[in-house]
């Protein structure tokens, strides 16, 4: 028959043991039954008009309330502070991005999900369940979360969020949009899918274990049905850059180091004046905050691959072993850029050639199966942050009009978002200064009352 | 279709989960009591039973196999409904079975092989074990809800007939057009048909549906083998003449069992959902009505039968989880305002061909039934909060 007779009956004793201890590694609560002496009865068979008595409920939680166990390095990275975690913060090994469209017309029942999604982020940031728990809640209801992380460490786990432009065309929020918003100009090469472009808001998961990752986003769009709806998702592995002063850079799918002088979380300096935005940019919403820039970039794997070696590295401006600038020896060697072709990519991208400007980015390959020519649906999902999308990407993205690198790669999906500051504690939420009718409640207001 | 045809005893079966919780202390009452364990030694040949009489309320099933094929082991109401059951017990192996039952006759069945009849025990639950009381308000929900499914059997069987008269004159025309409608009381009360489990793959089963083995001329019946016949091969023979004549035959015999069924307020709750589960998998997608394309009109049953448990369960549900029932009420109408954009009048089935919808508009369609079916999964907890 069917497999979902496993709910009517008794689990063996055995896997009731495993989830048990699974379920301890999360902050087990002693006040919580144990999973074993739920199962006892929990998945009973038929009652013949039974309706529960309300009084065991709440003792049947499942209390997940404790701190997470310091197990293991990097456990959780803090949810609050100054900026949103994420962005400066060390890059993960994956990432599960999601951007949503709003449903909802009513401003209160939007804030009020953005209220649910950050405490929901809160929890999970922490490595705990959303809500309460995955199991030993009311047999009735499906559960709060949805429980594939269970047992898994925070995993590093960031969620940061992110506003669209098309936001601001809801709920009054016109006058609030930020001047440096701006929808990105056509590009030439791009071939923009529209169904993996745009969307009103978007968050960016990032973790160690790619399952942390996509229970986040699975929840928050669990939580979100009826307001919001994903629009686009974009799993990624492989990081191919770092804001951790390593000794290496990760390869992208090329093979090539790409973005070698990335901004690292500890160059106070660099971040402050490329990436957080200032009081003196405006609005006042924004302070401590960043603008996302996140492109889908296919790649033109196969015939990559086919390309002679000395073309690879001439098209890069690297070599393809250490990664090093042309003519020089390691790969954070200040580069000779006269020394690369007129159309290297190093060398159009660099911000010499930009007038100085320079992204924080946090790129992720992917690989979404093939494309029905057989050919690898892959590529690199880039994301970068800026203090101002026309001082950093656009003038980049414009030079890089001529790169050679354009024949292996196409522009298929593009976002922008206004990323707010971070959470600062456990009563503040995602986007709190946006919607608060009082400009003065600002988020730069509660910093200076905090410094 | 076969998950769902579980449904409602899938979802009785997590009441008694619910109510087993309650009573943690009486946990004892199965493992410390021997009078509530019933132990059944199957063999490729026999079901033998170590009692035939114990207590209602609490029971557990201990089974254990030691023939030489897989089997499963049901317990039954004495007319096969199902009260719970464990399949894929190995040769050798041991399970447990638990149930909450009421006062009366029941019935062990083995099924060695996993087959067939199986080799059946009468047991008997006796005296008055627990069993919570409730609301006396759900259980008029339930009388309602049982009312509906009856009306809407009844309502079905004339409107099959003209479809089935049709098929038999050969008039294709007028078969394609009384099709759709001959569909919508089956599908308002989905959850409920399908729990009697043997008369949904008769008549709603779909050609992806049969298994391995079971032949396509042969062993296909039902609405969607004709819808086959109407739109793909456009052409009705001898074999969809009899097809009609069982379509109705089968039907005849849900409009006689309907008013049986085990329907409970967390059943009724949990089928709500489940229709629009039903609405998510198989009829945004357009995989349902794949020939006629009248998925819309099924969607649209489906939302019906739906709102019928939520608008009977409501009055308690409101009292337990105000907040659910106004994001219910707006959810219900914002789908329903979607859907009438696909039909010329508010009180016409006759929809837009799915194939006409496109992609962005389904989007639309499957995210008001996200939003819908979401809260609706809550429903089953207020009711019996």
């Amino acid at each position: 028959m069917t497999d979902t007779t496993n709910t009517t009956n008794t689990t063996d004793t055995t896997s009731a043991g495993e989830g048990a201890e699974t379920g301890g590694t999360r902050g087990a609560d002693s006040r919580a039954p144990s999973r074993r002496s739920l199962i006892g009865w929990g998945g009973a068979g038929l009652a013949l008009g039974a309706a529960a008595a309300g009084g065991a409920v709440a003792m049947a939680r499942n209390g997940d309330d404790a701190e997470p166990t310091a197990a293991a390095s990097g456990a959780a990275i803090a949810f609050h502070g100054t900026n949103q975690a994420g962005i400066a913060t060390p890059v993960q090994d994956r990432l599960h991005f999601a951007a949503f469209d709003v449903k909802t017309t009513d401003r209160a029942a939007f804030v009020q999900l953005l209220k649910d999604w950050t405490e929901a982020a809160r929890r999970m940031t922490a490595g705990h369940a959303v809500g309460e728990g995955a199991y030993g809640g009311l047999a009735e209801a499906p559960p709060d979360d949805t429980g594939e992380a269970l047992g898994l460490k925070p995993s590093r786990l960031t969620l940061t969020i992110g506003f669209g432009p098309s936001l601001f065309d809801r709920f009054d929020l016109a006058d609030r949009r930020p001047e440096a918003l701006v929808e990105l100009p056509k590009f030439a090469g791009d071939n923009l899918d529209g169904n993996r472009s745009g969307g009103d808001l978007c968050v960016q998961a990032c973790a160690d274990d790619p399952q942390v990752a996509v229970h986040a986003i699975r929840n928050l769009a669990r939580i979100g049905f009826g307001k919001v709806v994903i629009r686009w998702s974009q799993l990624g592995f492989g990081k191919t850059s770092s804001t951790t002063p390593e000794a290496q850079t990760p390869r992208n799918l090329m093979g090539f180091k790409d973005g070698t002088r990335n901004i690292a979380g500890t160059e106070t300096d660099r971040l402050k004046k490329f990436v957080w935005v200032e009081e003196k940019d405006g609005p006042a919403w924004m302070v401590g905050g960043s603008y996302l820039v996140a492109r889908r970039i296919r790649m033109n794997i196969e015939t990559w691959d086919r390309t002679s070696l000395q073309e690879q590295e001439d098209i890069f401006g690297r070599d393809k072993g250490e990664g090093a600038p042309v003519g020089k020896a390691k790969e954070r060697d200040k580069p000779f850029l006269k020394a690369m072709k007129p159309d290297a990519h190093v060398r159009l991208a660099h911000p010499d050639t930009n007038a100085g400007a320079t992204l924080l980015r946090r790129g992720y390959s992917f690989t979404d199966g093939t494309d029905g020519l057989g050919r690898l649906d892959a590529g690199l999902f880039f994301l970068a942050y800026q203090r101002d999308v026309r001082k950093g990407f656009i003038p980049v993205q414009r030079s890089l009009a001529a790169d050679a690198l354009n024949e292996y790669i196409q522009h298929v999906g593009s976002a922008v978002f206004a990323v707010p500051p971070g959470v600062r504690d456990k009563d503040d939420w995602w986007g709190r200064a946006l919607f608060s009718k009082d400009s003065k409640v600002s988020q730069s207001s509660t910093n200076s009352k905090e410094a | 279709m076969r998950a769902v045809r579980l449904s409602v005893v899938t979802a009785a079966a997590t009441a008694a989960a619910l109510a087993a919780v309650t009573g943690c202390t009486e946990k004892s009452d199965a493992s410390g009591g021997d009078d509530r364990v019933v132990k059944v030694t199957a063999t490729d040949s026999k079901c033998e039973v170590s009692k035939t009489k114990f207590p209602a309320g609490h029971i557990q099933i201990d089974v254990e196999n030691k023939g030489s094929k897989v089997t499963e082991v049901y317990l039954l109401f004495p007319d096969d409904r199902i009260v719970t059951e464990r399949e894929n017990i190995g040769p050798g192996t041991k399970q447990k079975v638990t149930a909450e039952v009421k006062e009366g006759d029941y019935r062990i069945a083995c099924k060695p092989g996993m087959k067939g009849k199986g080799i059946r025990q009468d047991v008997t639950a006796t005296g008055s074990g627990k069993v919570a009381k409730r609301d006396p308000r759900l259980d008029a929900a339930v009388a309602s809800y049982r009312e509906y499914a009856q009306e809407q059997a009844d309502e079905t069987l004339p409107k099959a007939k003209v479809f089935a008269q049709a098929v038999k004159d050969g008039d294709i025309e007028a078969a394609k057009k009384a099709y759709a409608d001959s569909r919508i009381g089956w599908e308002r009360t989905e959850p409920v048909a399908e729990s009697f489990g043997d008369i949904d793959p008769k008549v709603d089963l779909r050609e992806d549906g049969l298994e391995e083995g079971q032949d396509l001329e042969k062993d296909w019946t039902g609405w969607h083998r004709l819808e086959r016949s109407l739109w793909q091969d456009k052409k009705l023979t001898d074999r969809d003449s009899e097809l009609a004549d069982q379509l109705i035959t089968d039907l005849t015999d849900w409009q006689k069992r309907v008013g049986k069924a085990e329907i409970t307020p967390t059943s009724m709750a949990n089928g709500a959902k489940e229709l629009l589960d039903e609405v998510a998998t198989g009829k945004v997608t357009g995989e349902e009505e794949r020939y006629s394309h009248t998925d819309l009109v099924d969607f649209k049953a489906n939302v019906e039968g739906a709102e019928k448990s939520y608008e009977l369960l409501k009055p308690v549900a409101s009292e337990n989880d105000a907040a659910l029932t106004k994001e219910l009420d707006t959810q219900f109408a914002a789908l329903n305002t979607l859907l009438d954009k696909y039909r010329e009048d508010k009180t016409s089935y006759v929809f837009t061909s799915y194939d006409k919808v496109g992609k962005a508009d389904r989007k639309e369609l499957s995210d008001a039934v996200n939003a819908l079916a979401e809260p609706l999964s809550k429903l089953a907890a207020a009711v019996v909060k």
